[in-house]
């Protein structure tokens, strides 16, 4: 099984990702968002973990009715420059109170951990030249943090 | 001066190692040119032409004595002894080894200072009114909000991988000396119907390729909302600005794209979520951070000592550095001191020795309570200065080649590095500014020609801010030639407005030339007491336009816009 980080240590990653069209095998799940739309039922009826797949432009709005259901909720970083994806993962956590996995996915590299974390992030599919074991110390490389967001709800003014 | 408690003191601490192990990784061969790009810009390094430069972050403009001694050492130990002040109110040095950076930031963490987002997609350094707190015109002193903004923005987990990047500006007066028309963000501390202070808020506002001057996007927003309502704006712009195209992602290109209407309805609709959230802001916050902002212990019988009048009568060249080197102070009895890094000779605008860092950080302990502003004009201010202690300031900034009684006039000149560094030029800066000085180094002949401000940019990216100057000066390139395009009439103030294109660029030996054409027919039009900028506004860039290039000159419209 391909290693995962979650919640700051390295494991095997028991869902198995499948693309638009594969044939479903049994066990945990993450599938393409559109799947999960057009296939919702029967998805829903095999009775195991689910999990979806999007684009970081995807609205969070879109997905709130669906959180529910979902166990792994995937986001997709394309660069790893680009930066929507962490809006979608606090908006998904703060706004929608969503409480399952939100996984990187894509372009995720140690040096943007840390901030992935703050916004919600707590699973890691880390591009596969990187350094797993090693990565693991970008979660602690600070300790202090001005901001709320979804590891911390309150700012650091109001904590001082 | 805001000083760092044990948090911000540990976050910089870390910020110095989390860098030491990404600048050890990338050398390593572990971590690849572009993943390390965005992580060493934001922690102000950049590659120029000849070695990598690093800016320093000066928030707000704001130094102590301490910290202006430890640029002087990092000048003399790691760099070719001098630094450059930029528009951005920052310094950078300009021959760093890569290696020796995360040393260099260790020592700027003992002072309380740091590199951080002076550089990337990220919100970058928030700048001010080099008079904030001592001007006489001012609502409040906007470096509370600032340093406000500087915590909230530090390592901002949502946004620091923008579509581009986002600077904020902050002006407190009624005077606006900070440029904020022409920021992302440009904030205006404004009263409203029932007495309360809060922010004007503009956005949209920027130079660069594509200049515009920033929109209102709300008329009042309480002071408590601050940071809920920048995050708001911050999300709209994270989420919807463009990627595809670095030339059209800055937030100004959404919001014309949007429209300010639609902008703003977005904005808010996503302000209405988290306007109640925990971000907003504490009276306790407001009051501790304001607490390190209060005036220092002014003399109260400065105002007293005369003396500063018969040596004025006595000795012209103290006159003369009076009258454009300083001014007013809200406090009777001071005055706000210009220091010149627009020298006359060699040195490049704003660039400063080790030596004289040294010698303003020790004027500044002798004379103005230990502190220090950087202006966006690339000089520096000496903001608290007795008028009993003017005569002996000036001979000490006289000695050491700091009171070039130039300010604010055509030779107070504003310029990028340009070619001379920056790998991004088309075309020289520093050198033309050198060539428009020595042909306008008669003082009396500046100040008879008055408030002018003349900016000068290597490339598009406007870093000298040239549409916003009286007259702006952009290198082009053609052919590989330096050429430059001349824009008259631009201004960063209230009214603030972008220069007109005269004509078809001129060659670079030309440049002086043509200022002087300019400054003429400012000199035959002008009316008395009028400003270069005002008589160019009355009489239009017409008469310019014929002086430079010829009333008979047949026009050419595909010239025109060759380079616009
Ligand atoms: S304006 Fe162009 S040449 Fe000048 S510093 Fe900026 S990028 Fe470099």
């Amino acid at each position: 099984m391909p290693e995962l980080i979650k919640n700051g240590r390295l494991i095997a990653d028991r869902f198995i990702s499948v693309d638009a069209d594969a044939p479903l095998p049994d066990g945990p799940l993450i599938v393409p968002l559109a799947r999960w739309q057009a296939q919702r039922e029967a998805l829903l009826a095999r009775g195991q973990a689910l999990g979806v797949q999007v684009a970081n432009t995807t609205a969070a709005a879109e997905l709130a009715a669906d959180l529910p259901h979902l166990a792994v909720v995937a986001i997709e970083f394309p660069k790893f420059a680009d930066g929507r994806g962490y809006t979608l993962a606090r908006l998904l956590r703060e706004r929608f109170a969503y409480t399952g996995e939100i996984r990187a996915v894509g372009a995720v590299l140690r040096d943007q951990l840390f901030f992935m974390a703050r916004v919600g992030f707590d699973a890691f599919a880390l591009r596969e030249d990187q350094d797993a074991e090693a990565a693991l110390q970008a979660f602690s490389e600070f300790s202090v943090r001005y901001q709320p967001a979804a590891d911390e709800p309150l700012p650091l003014y109001r904590r001082r | 001066m805001y000083l760092y408690d044990q948090y911000d003191q540990t976050l910089v601490d870390q910020r110095v190692e989390q860098f030491r192990g990404q600048v050890a990784r990338y050398l390593a061969g572990e971590l690849a040119d572009d993943e390390f790009r965005p992580l060493r810009l934001m922690n102000g390094v950049y590659l120029q032409t000849h070695a990598y430069m690093l800016r320093i972050a000066v928030p707000y403009g704001l130094l102590s004595s301490a910290q202006l001694r430890m640029l002087a050492h990092i000048a003399r130990t790691w760099d070719k002894g001098y630094g450059h002040f930029t528009t951005r109110q920052n310094i950078q040095f300009n021959w760093p080894a890569l290696e020796d950076v995360p040393d260099i930031l260790a020592a700027l963490a003992s002072v309380q200072m740091h590199a951080i987002q002076t550089s990337g997609n990220c919100i970058r350094n928030v700048t001010t009114d080099h008079l904030a707190g001592v001007a006489a015109d001012e609502l409040e002193d906007t470096r509370v909000w600032c340093e406000i903004i500087r915590q909230w923005s530090t390592l901002h987990p949502e946004f620091s991988y923008l579509p581009r990047k986002f600077k904020i500006a902050v002006s407190g007066a009624q005077r606006d000396r900070a440029a904020a028309q022409v920021h992302d963000v440009g904030l205006y501390l404004v009263r409203n119907a029932a007495g309360e202070t809060g922010f004007q808020v503009l956005v949209g506002g920027g130079l660069g390729r594509t200049p515009i001057i920033g929109q209102t996007l709300r008329e009042f927003l309480p002071k408590q909302d601050l940071l809920s309502y920048l995050e708001a704006i911050l999300r709209v712009y994270n989420l919807e600005g463009r990627r595809d195209n670095l030339y059209k992602a800055r937030i100004k290109i959404l919001v014309k794209a949007l429209g300010i209407e639609e902008f703003a309805r977005r904005v808010e609709a996503e302000w209405v979520q988290i306007r109640d959230s925990a971000l907003t802001l504490t009276q306790a916050e407001i009051d501790r951070v304001a607490a390190c902002f209060v005036p220092p212990a002014y003399d109260t019988a400065a105002q007293q000592d005369h003396s500063w009048s018969e040596q004025r009568e006595a000795d012209a060249g103290f006159r003369r550095w009076l009258a454009r080197n300083t001014v007013e102070h809200k406090q009777p009895g001071y005055r706000a001191v210009f220091v010149s890094l627009k020298t006359f000779g060699a040195a490049a605008p704003g660039d400063i020795s080790a030596g004289q860092l040294d010698a303003v950080a020790d004027l500044a302990d002798r004379y103005s309570f230990g502190e220090v502003r950087s202006t966006h004009t690339q000089n520096l201010l000496l903001a608290d200065v007795r008028q009993g202690d003017l005569y002996a300031l000036w001979q000490v900034l006289d000695a050491v080649n700091l009171a070039t009684p130039n300010i604010g006039t055509l030779a107070d000149i504003v310029a990028c590095p340009g070619l001379d560094y920056c790998s991004l030029a088309n075309a020289s800066a520093i050198p033309v500014a050198k060539d428009i000085q020595a042909r306008f180094s008669d003082l009396d002949y500046l100040y008879d020609l008055g408030d002018l401000r003349l900016n000068i940019s290597g490339c598009m990216n406007s870093c000298a801010h040239q549409h916003v100057g009286h007259i702006g000066v952009l290198g082009v390139d053609k052919n590989g030639e330096e050429w430059y395009q001349i824009t008259v009439g631009g201004n960063s103030g209230n009214d603030a407005s972008l220069g007109e294109v005269i004509g078809p660029s001129v060659a670079r030996a030309d440049v002086a030339a043509t200022v002087e054409q300019l400054i003429a027919v400012y000199v035959e039009q002008r009316e008395p007491e009028e400003r270069f900028l005002d008589t160019v506004r009355r009489i239009g860039v017409r008469p310019f336009k014929e002086r430079v290039y010829g009333a008979a000159r047949p026009r050419n419209p595909s010239l025109e816009h060759a380079h616009a």
